[in-house]
This record gives C-alpha cells, structure tokens and sequence, in this order.
C-alpha cells in the first residue's frame, strides 16, 4: 500500500490519530476513515461548499484541505456544533426559516453562517460592505455575499438568508 | 371520489427528517456505513466517436491496492433491455466522449483513482458531430416526445391566417444544453451475496427506488425480489435520478465480480457534464398573428431541438404552448438532430422550461407590436375551454395569478415605453410572463397502512428528493385517518415497501397521495377509528374518473424586475414575484420553499446556465460548477411566492396539483421580458447575453 503519515485530528471534540496516505483530503478522512459523513461531497473541487467545516474555528473547505496538512487541527462539522441532542442556534433557524429542501448542502450551509458571524463580529468586511472603518452590520446583502460560496441547487436562498438574519438579530 | 377535509393538510408542518438534514446525519447513498468498501474509478472515453482497439490495464494492476479491473472484454454480460445508455463495458463501440471503456476496483479511492488513470486505451477514432445545428441533413420529426404527447399538432390553416393576420411576428429562440446539477453526484453503493446466491443490495440516490430495482433486475436477469434498492435521502434530482444510468450499470457490474464486498462509487462532478443526462439545446420558430385588438388568429410554434444518436429523446418543447392561448388557427411541431453526446433526459419541466421562454417573449413582442399592455393581451386570449382538446379545465386561473401578481408587483405604475427609467447607471425594467405544468397522476403504487404501538405506520415507497414528500404524506395520511400527526410514522425510500412511483413530473404528492387516502379509507372502513394492534389494510393507487374528461393543469403568472448596467450590460434581477393557482397548498412553508426554488432555477437558467460543447473533441468545456454557473446566494435579491385560493375537487382527494416545477416556468421570459423593457434591445437566445 502507499505511504501513510501518522496525523492527529480532534473532530467535534474527540481526539483520533490516523495514518493517512498523504494524498488523503480532510473530506474523505473525516467521511471514509473516521465515518463523519456531516460534511458532504458535492464537487471536490472547492466549488460548491457542501463540505464547509470549521478548522480551528474557521471555515474551510475540507475537500480542498489535506488531511496531513492540518495534523493537530480542531475540526468541527454540522454534527459536532452543539452538545447530542440539542441544536446550534444557526441550525435552529434553518429549521424555523425552513432554509434547505434536500438536505445535502445543508450541513456546509450551516458551517459556513457559524463562520460568517464570526466573521463580522471581529469586524472583517466583505466585497459589498461600503464602509470599511464601523463595525460590520450583517444586514441580508451582506450574508448573501458572504455566503456565495455556498451553493444549494434546491436554491433555499430566500430561506437561508433569512434563517441567519433572524440569528443576527437575536444576538 | 374521496374529498378530504383538510385539518393538517393546509398548515406548515415542520420537516419531519429536518434536524437530522441541519446536523448531516440524515445518511445519503455515500453516507451508508458498510464494511471495508471497495472503491470503483472509472476509465472514460476521449473520443466523441470510434471504437476502443487497445486496453491496457498492466500498469494499473501493479499499483498496490487494486484489487480487480474490467474492460469489455471481462465484465458480466448484461442482458440487452433495449436501452443503449445501459449497455456498458458489453462490447468496444464508443457513442460519445466520456463513456465507461473500463474500470479500477481498489481498497481506497485515492488508490483507484491513481491507478484508472495508468490504464492505456487505443481507439480507431470515428467522424463525429457534437455541435447543434439547427439546419443539420440529419434534422427529422421527432417519432416520440418524452411526454408522450403528439409531436405535432395542427388546427386549421395557421400559415395563411398568419399571412392574413393584422399584426404579426416571428421571432427565432433559442435555449442551450444545461445541466441538472444536483448538489449530491449520482452515486451507487452495491453489495452481492457471497453465498451464491443471485442477490444484491444497492444503495443508490435514485428519484424512483422501484424503477431502479426493475431496471438492475432486468440488466441482471434477476428476479424483482433479488434486488433491493433503497433511498432514504436523496440530494436533488431534477430529473437525472428519474431513471438509472451508466454509472450505477458500472458499479453494479464491478460488485458482481467481488461477490461479499460492497462497492462504492459517487460520480465526479465532471461525470455529471458527461454520463447522467442533460436538458437538450433548442431552436423554436415562433409566429403569432392577430388582430389589432389583440386577438389571436393564428400561431405556429416549430421547435428543433438535439438529441443522442445512440438514444433518441424528444423534449417536448411546444405541447404546452398548446394548453395556453385561445387562436383558431394553430401549430406545434417538433424534429430533432442526433449528435454524438449521452442522451438528454427529463430535466425540471422538460419542454415548458424552455418552450416558455420562447411563448412568452414571443407574446411580449406581440404586445409591444399592438400597443397593448402585456397582461391585457393575454387576458384577451384566455381559452373557455382547453383549445385543442376541447374539453373544459377542472380549474384554470391564469387571469386571476396574472390580475394578482400585477396588484402586489405595482404593474400599474409600469411606463409603457421601455428604455424609461435609468438609477445610478442601471436601467429598470419590468416583465411578465404566464405558466403552466399539467397536474399528473401516475398509477402504479401501493400504500400499506398498519396500526401498531398506538401509531399508524404508513408504508409506500415513495422518495423524498427535498420536495418535502415525508412530511406532506404524513399530513395527508394524518386527515386521510382522522388522527393528528404525530401518530403516523411514514416509511418511504425502500424496495422493501410496497411499490411507489417516481418522484418526477410534479406526480409525487398526487400519485402517493391519492394512494394513501383510498387505503386510509379501506383501513377504516374495515378497523374504524379505535383498531387493534396489528390492523392493516392496503390499497392501489385509484383511477381518476375524470381523467381525459376535463383538462388538468397549475397555473401561473412570473413578474421580473431586472437592471441592466449602462456601461457592462451586466444583468441583475432584483426583484421576482410568481403567483400560483395550483389547487390546495398542503403545507404553505413547504409549498413557498418549492415555488421560490423553482423560480431561482428560472433565474439561473436566464443569467447563467449553459453548457458549451467542443465540437472537436465533443466535451462539454465549462464541466464543472466553477465553468457551469448556477445561481448562487448573491444572485437572489427580494423574491416571494404566493398563491391564489384554488380547490379543485377533480384532480385528487386532496385538491392538490403538483407545484415541483411550475416555479421554472416562464421565469426566464419574465426576466428577458423585462430586460428588453429596461433597455429596449430584445434578446432572443439564453443566458441572456445583452451584447451578444
């Protein structure tokens, strides 16, 4: 067999050493090797953000990372942002706001608003935001652009975007 | 016929599978946990045309970790069942760039990747053509729409009153191929016994479980108990999961010569561009006459479209251009030119998706032509009763969405003149547009209700593809049974329950759900209202008695704002509007979700979607979702979705029609509509282009 490389993952709080052949993404660690299939596969190529998860708290995309590479790393998926049994309060949302149809970007979609929220609350801007000196105000234009990177072909959009707006103004 | 009264249906019951969809733990095809997997990479066709004349598999079968390949000359026979797409690895002929010549089996997919890409081919490379042209030698009548509809029709003499007629236009449209492009890739997981035994096991992210069992059984020479297919999640469809592909024939093929393991094996992205359909191009040639009052005497809508030379698919473009508009002079016709591409397949409102758009801007220019206000003119054309068939609608309110939709998008204070109104360097303009998706029932299911710990379990195997299926039949069950909903727990996705149909052509909820009411009405005739533990009783779907007797159909009105950049000629579409007449809502959050969903894909498919062919090496240049746009979160700006009070006691006992895809009808005429209001250059040909 090829050449593996011991590495050392904590995912949604659980610590695991593998051995990985160095080709091996964070994706298909996290979904063949250690079978956290929260994180989905929609392009592997970095395109459409089915496989958003947080690394060390920011979002990533784990089909574009390789496993070796983020040996050490906190990895948090979907399934991992709130205790068993209760909700992330973006994932909440998405329930109330009825913000995903199939399902399947869903998890990334829900990894990336935790990231964008993080985002703006430490002030980064985006390519609409005009004034880049006040704090960032997450108005619908702003996630909206914040998460294109988010593709959901069922287009919940609408839905999506008002799922993380109601969690902005709950804050 | 059975009406139901509606306590649950009617409300926005919450996704039953919702919290698992928000974590990732609702499991998909890929998601299944089986033992040590093996993994499948495919080898493709780079030739459009020819036959494969060397193979080569040494170098891959030295590389640690293969555990088997096929070619043609080793795989399973299959047997023949009369759909060519199917027939794979069978025999050396090539039908079009990236079809399956061969295949790497390893322990890891990095592995087989690594190793199908050692695998030497040789071809004798053939003559093709790939690129659509619409005055092909080999252009012919379509023989079969896909929808089973007439591929021509004519009523009277439509050439000489459009001669005859007051006002008149003709105008050329045209579509390219798109491609679905489901979130989640086509993908098979597929187990034989070990034993001997002539069985296997698939997981598989099909719209249809049983479909998908008759088809492998058939290729197999199984019998329908020796195949299990199941689907409990599915992530989108559109359409490609309608019917199986070569992928899932290559899988099932490679499992089959490692009896006792499981073979996995999701498609690439690039495969979804080359293996698993496609919506195909079209040319349509509209003519619209009238008077000068704006009655129409006489249309003609010609449509050429592609298809496959190995597999003839006839989009059936203009047969819902026949249900629209009143004239007594009237033609709808279709033909076809084959190319050297895998075969088009159904894809969300195949043929009224782009038949449509070219309708719809065709009547936009008529209204322009006679001064006449774009709603007036087709409020004027409404039909009494369907105008070819003759028989009356069960229900029809296409005035209705067009007079509501016009209220709330201000359609009143719309300048008649296009080119009127320029903010901050954007020209603004508003378009509308008319829809209509039959409302289809299919036969062939079979529901079984059965009363255990307190609960009614209701099985069918029906497949939720996001539309909401679990939850709508869990509603229509809970009013079917007089019981609220938390004591019924529907089963669905699974050979393993009685027989569903598929989940296309806007069916499911009609199809499932009629069957559903005709065994709830058998449950209870037979148990009453207080069964006892293990009571069941079952039933097929029912016939409609009105079928054939009355015209069945959603309707719906599409309003666009579009600003077009004075400089760049960039488009955008801040604002969208549908207005739908499509019998009982049975849950409102659930219905808007698909409305709005369907509209983007009108969006998508005016702005962006297109799939460019080389035509030398017959590859579809753009295949991936960096190359193949589709409408992404900053291309939705205000967009709602709402529908006028309809019951129409005819269609089934729920008085619903099917809402999946009327969302993508006419949207993008709406938006090519209101990008000629705001810049008056009229753009005839999708993704709308401004300067193309």
């Amino acid at each position: 067999m090829t050449t593996t490389i011991p590495t050392g993952l904590t995912v949604d709080g659980r610590h695991h050493d593998l051995d990985v052949d160095p080709r091996t993404t964070l994706l298909d660690a996290l979904r063949e090797q250690l079978g956290n299939t929260s994180p989905k596969k929609g392009c592997d190529h970095g395109q459409c953000g089915a496989c958003t998860v947080l690394v060390d708290g920011r979002r990533v995309l784990a089909c574009l990372t390789l496993a070796v590479a983020k040996d050490g790393a906190e990895i948090t998926t979907a399934d991992g942002l709130a205790p068993d049994g209760e909700l992330h309060p973006v994932a909440e949302a998405f329930l109330v706001h009825d913000a995903y149809q199939c399902g399947f970007c869903t998890p990334g979609q829900v990894c990336s608003a935790v990231g964008v929220l993080d985002e703006a609350a430490r002030g980064g801007p985006s390519a609409v935001t005009d004034d880049l000196t006040g704090p960032t105000v997450l108005d619908r234009a702003e996630i909206a652009e914040r998460m294109s990177g988010n593709l959901c072909r069922c287009a919940a959009y609408t839905n999506i975007v008002s799922a993380v707006e109601s969690v902005v103004t709950d804050r | 016929m059975t009406v139901l009264d509606a306590r649950v249906m009617g409300t926005s019951v919450r996704r039953v599978e919702g919290p698992d969809k928000v974590t990732g733990t609702a499991r998909y095809a890929a998601d299944q946990p089986v033992d040590a997997p093996l993994h499948l990479h495919p080898v493709q066709a780079t030739v459009a045309r020819g036959r494969v004349t060397g193979l080569d598999t040494a170098p891959a079968r030295a590389v640690p970790g293969v555990v088997g390949n096929l070619t043609p000359d080793d795989a399973p026979r299959l047997a023949d069942v009369g759909d060519p797409e199917l027939v794979v690895l069978q025999d050396h002929e090539v039908h079009h760039r990236g079809q399956y010549v061969a295949a790497v089996l390893a322990e890891t997919p990095e592995v087989a990747r690594e190793a199908a890409g050692l695998v030497v081919v040789t071809y004798e490379d053939l003559p093709q053509t790939t690129a659509f042209d619409e005055h092909s030698p080999e252009r012919h009548p379509a023989a079969v729409l896909a929808n089973y509809a007439p591929p021509t029709s004519e009523i009277g003499d439509p050439d000489a009153a459009l001669d005859a007629a007051a006002v008149t236009v003709r105008a050329t449209y045209s579509t390219p191929v798109q491609h679905h492009s489901p979130m989640e890739p086509h993908t098979t997981i597929a187990a034989w016994d070990d034993d001997g035994a002539e069985h296997v096991v698939l997981y598989e992210s099909s719209q249809g479980v049983a479909g998908a069992r008759d088809t492998v059984a058939a290729l197999f020479g199984l019998g329908e108990d020796d195949v299990e297919v199941a689907s409990p999640h599915v992530g989108g469809g559109f359409g490609t999961k309608g019917a199986l592909h070569a992928g899932t024939v290559l899988t099932v093929l490679a499992a089959r010569t490692v009896p006792g393991r499981a073979v996995k094996r999701a498609l690439s992205r690039r495969e979804m561009f080359e293996t698993v359909g496609h919506r195909p191009a079209t040319v349509q040639h509209l003519a619209l006459g009238a008077s000068a009052d704006g009655r129409l005497d006489a249309f003609t809508h010609d449509v050429v479209s592609s298809t496959a030379r190995m597999e003839e698919f006839g989009e059936p473009t203009a047969t819902g251009t026949r249900a629209m508009y009143a004239a007594p002079h009237r033609r709808t016709s279709h033909q076809l030119v084959p190319l050297d591409v895998d075969p088009p397949t159904y894809m969300r409102a195949p043929g009224e998706a782009p038949g449509s758009f070219g309708l719809e801007c065709a009547m936009d220019e008529l209204a322009v032509e006679l001064g006449i206000d774009p709603i007036e003119l087709r409020v004027r054309n409404e039909p009494e009763v369907h105008p070819e068939s003759g028989v009356p609608f069960s229900t029809r309110n296409l005035v209705a969405c067009l007079r509501r939709g016009a209220e709330r998008f201000g359609w009143s204070s719309r300048p008649a003149e296009p080119r009127a109104r320029l903010v901050d360097g954007w020209w603004h303009g508003t378009g509308v547009a008319a829809a209509m998706f039959p409302a289809i029932r299919f036969p062939g299911s079979t529901a079984v209700i059965r009363f255990r710990h307190g609960r009614y379990e209701v099985e069918i195997g029906a497949t939720d593809i996001g539309q909401g299926a679990r939850t709508v039949l869990t509603q229509i069950a809970a009013d079917a049974l007089g019981v609220p909903v938390d004591r019924i727990a529907v089963a669905i996705g699974d050979t393993a329950l009685p027989q569903g149909t598929v989940a296309g052509g806007s069916s499911g909820t009609a199809s499932w759900g009629s069957t559903i009411t005709e065994a709830a009405d058998r449950f209870r005739d037979k148990w009453g209202d207080d069964p006892e533990e293990g009571a069941e009783a079952d039933a097929a779907t029912p016939d409609n008695p009105w079928a054939g007797e009355l015209s069945m159909a959603a309707y719906g009105a599409q309003f666009a704002e579009v600003a077009v950049h004075a400089d760049t000629g960039e488009i955008r579409v801040p604002r969208l509007l549908g207005v739908y007449a499509a019998g009982r809502i049975l849950n409102p959050t659930l219905a808007r979700s698909q409305f709005l969903g369907g509209m983007v894909w009108g969006l998508s498919m005016a702005l962006h979607e297109q799939s460019i062919v080389d035509p030398r090496f017959g590859h579809v240049i753009n295949h991936d979702l960096a190359g193949y746009h589709i409408a992404a979160h900053a291309d939705v700006r205000e967009m709602e979705a709402e529908w006028i009070e309809e019951y129409d006691p005819y269609v089934n006992p729920m008085g619903s029609k099917g809402i999946g895809e009327i969302g993508i009808v006419g949207t993008a005429a709406a938006i090519a509509n209101a990008a000629y209001h705001a810049t008056g250059a009229r753009v005839r040909s999708l993704p709308l282009d401004l300067f193309g």
